[in-house]
């Protein structure tokens, strides 16, 4: 039997070793498992850090700063998350907690946060801390928001479900991020349900959704800046180009009307294409945009960054890419008769857009055909105040030609003057707008807009506001919001 | 130096190694863990060391690695206990008190192992009788989906873990009695006879019924691999192996397609090890596993030292469920690392080697095979519960040997450690 019993010890030992070949392969499977949901290794050890303080772009409001908790139970000091400003910088600044991890910058930027990033400076003060047994900080984030126009915002909007975001059209710089409804992030870690209790007139309230990025709006008449960049781009048209208005176009042999109150459907009769836009008529959009095209159209708005996350700092996952959607899924289709090319040219369809996009549309005018990259981060400093990374401006997009631009900008002078967005007038400075009113079909459920820079002559903001299951026009609802933050930003 | 100086010596350094442990884990743990329970670790040595005299009076010529081999992983357990619970591990040590109560009572009064063999159908008999009180209405107590548990009053025990120290007994004296026929087997395709193999399949089959009953299948694997393991050992042949392997992959088949537990295990299994793919339900059925896996990878290469791994939450309470039993490998590899869990493995590995060095060394079948049988339970025990834990294999819960917290597991254990020292102070007197 001993033959046997010999076989046998190395059956067991062999068994043995490929325990710890196994154990061996989650060790070397370590860096992508920490990743993952539900990993408590690298989050608790995070916690061990004195996370850097997110600050508003005046480098003294606090968005978020630490609060050092001894728990018994684990016998170790940890650093947790308060927000001091609660609901204002509740977007973009996001959360950092125990219980449900991390969101919006305390997500994206949590390398910089905990100072784990791959910088030498860090890395050689990180070490040295660690040898001297001293507490790991992180460094300090600075953004670009206003604080004060982002309590504007964050008001004008209460109590309502949309959003509004502002931006420097020359640097790219989010000076506004604001979504309504939502919540106080201090609230995440041990009262969440007191955040899912929240309501909103519109369901869901869904509080932790960031309507700017991931807020998917139908973007209506706004959309019809993207198409009239396309026509003045082509060549086929020009401002001064005069068409005629019946009030309906036809299209696959039926009427499509143009807004209507409660007199009926407007009807403009001979207008220029700069009247057009002024007056928002559908039916003159309708007729450009069967000229110009489906594939002309959707080409012109991925020139604008349509189809594409724009490269904010937030987590990929809280932002949505505009465009066409079907079933709730991005649709880019390759046979351009699947989309009907009238409804598209005026921003119905099946288009939906975030309030992010739609005010980059307005940056890329206002900047003269340039769409700078949006950018939420002015500066990261090291704990001992030295600055680790500062943002530059840079191009994102190019989206038209700059005689399209100074065209554009005209006509859409020209809708705050005497148009459709008269309500985004302010005295002293020539803002340009364009209002959107998309019709959802259900009455008082319409998604109403404003986009619009100011001043016109030398853009210093461009700005987008969207709000949800609205009775009302994107020139009577969104417009007086734009026309405030705008005032606020400006003043 | 004699063999018990050196077992003596051996016990002193696992002392050492045990009053290092504790103090490490008092040292980060100061808010939790008072000055006081760093005794435990002076009466965890004093001990074994009253174990060690009755060894030195008793079995003056048993192997001098064993005990404190066993001595040094119930000491890994208690510290990794200790770490987790300090009053955990108050208990587990009251529990290893009446483990070497019991191993005492066993080298002293037993006095010669041998006489089992004559009661072997009896001990089969009440290893299935054992392994059927869980079924018991108003004595079995479910716990984590399996009935294993037994309960008297406050008291609960499970009474598998001696049902498996017995069944190894009536195998190593059946197979003794049988071996010849049975490796000889008769007719053209040489097939035992059933009168030579009847009892055998009785008993290990009302075993397997009953584990199937009672939703064991860490037991049943056990059961199985030791009955196959101590049958190859005792007749050499190969196709029994073969005709083994074959109705286990039938059994698996069909429990798969009967029982929904079965498959969800295999399902959790195939989606949270190895590639740890995004289907693995990691917040409901398949917490326990992925849990298991963040912690041995999180360990690395030296672990993040006793008491500072990520193992409590806020609360106190363990992100594994059930880490102190059956997934205490994961703890012991997210504190000492791969380092301390190879570490760990070695131990097994070096126990199962004196085991079965003291098997080649007998002269009679009946103490090979009960030497080979004890030691390949333990060597396969811990096999299965470090597998299932690293996600090696589907997981099926079952205690890790020595170290798992748990009364039943720790007194069977000691009870197996005193029945090899016993065969060991046999084989080693006959030959001198």
């Amino acid at each position: 039997m001993n033959a046997q019993v010999r076989k046998l010890f190395f059956v067991l030992a062999g068994l043995f070793v490929a325990l710890v070949a196994m154990t061996t392969y989650w060790l070397w499977k370590a860096p992508d498992l920490e990743a993952r949901q539900g990993n408590p290794n690298l989050f608790v050890r995070q916690l061990t850090i004195d996370r850097g303080k997110i600050y508003a772009a005046d480098g003294k409001t606090v968005f978020a700063r630490n609060r050092q908790v001894r728990r018994k139970s684990v016998g170790r000091t940890w650093y947790l998350r308060t927000y001091p400003t609660g609901e204002l910088a509740a977007r973009p600044v996001g959360y950092s907690t125990i219980e449900r991890s991390r969101s919006g910058l305390e997500e994206s930027l949590n390398d910089y946060l905990t100072g784990s990033n791959a910088n030498l400076d860090t890395i050689v003060s990180n070490t040295l801390d660690k040898l001297k047994g001293i507490t790991q900080r992180g460094n300090d984030v600075i953004t670009t928001i206003d604080a004060r126009a982002q309590r504007t915002a964050q008001s004008a909007l209460a109590g309502k479900c949309g959003a509004a975001v502002a931006l420097d059209p020359q640097t790219g710089k989010v000076l506004v991020w604001a979504s309504q409804p939502t919540y106080d992030p201090n609230l995440v870690e041990g009262h969440f349900r007191q955040i899912q209790r929240i309501t909103a007139p519109c369901t869901p309230a869904a509080p932790l959704l960031d309507r700017v990025s991931q807020g998917l709006f139908i973007p209506g008449s706004t959309f019809k800046v993207v198409t009239a960049a396309a026509a003045l781009d082509s060549g086929k048209v020009t401002p001064t180009t005069s068409f005629t208005d019946r009030g309906y176009c036809i299209e696959y042999g039926k009427k499509v009307l143009n807004f209507a109150d409660q007199s009926g459907p407007e009807v403009f009769g001979t207008v220029t294409f700069s009247e057009a836009l002024q007056h928002s008529i559908n039916a003159v959009f309708c007729e450009v945009g069967k000229e110009l095209g489906v594939r002309a159209v959707l080409d012109k708005a991925k020139d604008f960054g349509f189809y594409e996350k724009p490269p904010v700092e937030l987590p990929s996952d809280e932002i949505s890419a505009s465009g066409l959607y079907v079933n709730g899924h991005l649709y880019d289709p390759k046979d351009p008769n699947a989309v009907d090319p009238g409804r598209l040219a005026f921003g119905q369809e099946r288009l939906q857009a975030t309030p992010l996009q739609m005010a980059l549309v307005a940056a890329g005018v206002a900047n003269g055909g340039t769409i700078m990259r949006p950018t939420l981060v002015d500066r990261i400093v090291s704990p001992k105040g030295k600055v680790i990374q500062r943002t530059q401006p840079d191009t994102w997009k190019e989206a038209m030609k700059p005689q399209t631009a100074a065209e554009l900008t005209a006509m859409m002078t020209a809708v705050v003057e005497a148009g459709t967005g008269t309500a985004a007038q302010i005295p002293g400075v020539q803002v340009a707008g364009k209002t959107g009113t998309a019709e959802t079909g259900r009455a008082g459920e319409n998604d109403t807009w404003f986009i619009a820079f100011a001043p016109a002559d030398n853009p210093q903001v461009a700005v987008a506001v969207a709000l949800s299951n609205q009775s009302g026009t994107g020139g009577t609802t969104a417009a007086p919001i734009a026309k405030q933050i705008i005032e606020a930003l400006l003043r | 130096m004699t063999l018990r100086n050196r077992e003596l010596v051996n016990l002193l350094l696992v002392g050492l190694l045990t009053a290092a442990g504790f103090t490490a884990v008092y040292i980060a743990r100061q808010d939790v863990v008072s000055a006081g329970s760093l005794s435990y670790a002076a009466f965890f040595v004093a001990l074994f060391v009253a174990a060690h005299v009755v060894v030195r009076l008793a079995l003056p010529f048993a192997d001098p690695f064993l005990l404190p081999l066993g001595g040094l992983l119930t000491a890994v357990g208690l510290t990794m206990i200790y770490r987790i619970d300090p009053n955990l591990a108050l208990r587990q040590g009251l529990w290893v008190v009446v483990g070497l109560v019991a191993f005492a009572v066993i080298v002293v009064f037993l006095r010669d192992y041998r006489t089992l063999d004559r009661y072997k159908y009896i001990l089969g008999l009440t290893a299935i009788f054992l392994l059927a009180l869980p079924a018991v209405p108003h004595l079995g107590r479910t716990i984590n989906g399996a009935n294993l548990w037994v309960g008297f009053g406050g008291l609960v025990f499970q009474p598998g873990e001696f049902a498996k120290v017995l069944l190894v007994v009536f195998l190593a004296g059946y197979l003794r009695d049988n071996r010849e026929v049975l490796s000889v087997g008769s007719g053209r395709y040489r097939l035992p006879s059933p009168k030579h193999f009847g009892p055998l399949l009785v008993i290990w089959g009302g075993a397997m019924l009953v584990l199937f009953q009672t939703n064991d299948l860490g037991g049943g694997l056990l059961y199985f691999s030791i009955f196959l393991a101590m049958l190859w050992v005792a007749t050499a042949r190969w196709p029994y192996v073969a005709v083994g392997l074959g109705l286990f992959a039938v059994g698996a088949y069909a429990l798969y397609h009967v029982t929904p537990h079965v498959r969800e295990r295999v399902s959790i299994w195939l989606d949270c090890s190895w590639t740890f793919s995004n289907a693995c339900p990691v917040y409901k059925e398949g917490y326990q596993l992925a849990q298991s896996i963040y912690a041995i990878s999180g360990g690395g290469f030296f672990g993040r030292g006793l008491g500072q791994g990520v193992l409590l939450t806020a609360e106190g309470k363990t992100y594994i469920p059930y880490l102190e039993t059956d997934f205490i490998y994961a703890a012991i590899a997210q504190e000492l690392g791969l380092a301390g869990a190879a570490g760990l493995i070695l131990l097994y590995v070096v126990f199962c080697y004196r085991g079965f060095r003291i098997a080649l060394q007998a002269s009679d079948g009946f103490s090979k095979l009960l030497a080979v049988g004890l030691t390949a339970a333990l060597g396969i025990q811990a096999f299965i519960i470090m597998g299932g834990v690293t996600g090696l294999i589907p997981l099926t819960g079952i205690t890790l040997p020595f170290v798992s917290y748990g009364g039943s597991s720790i007194v069977a254990n000691f009870i197996v450690l005193g029945l090899l020292l016993m065969v060991s102070d046999h084989v080693n007197r006959d030959n001198s």
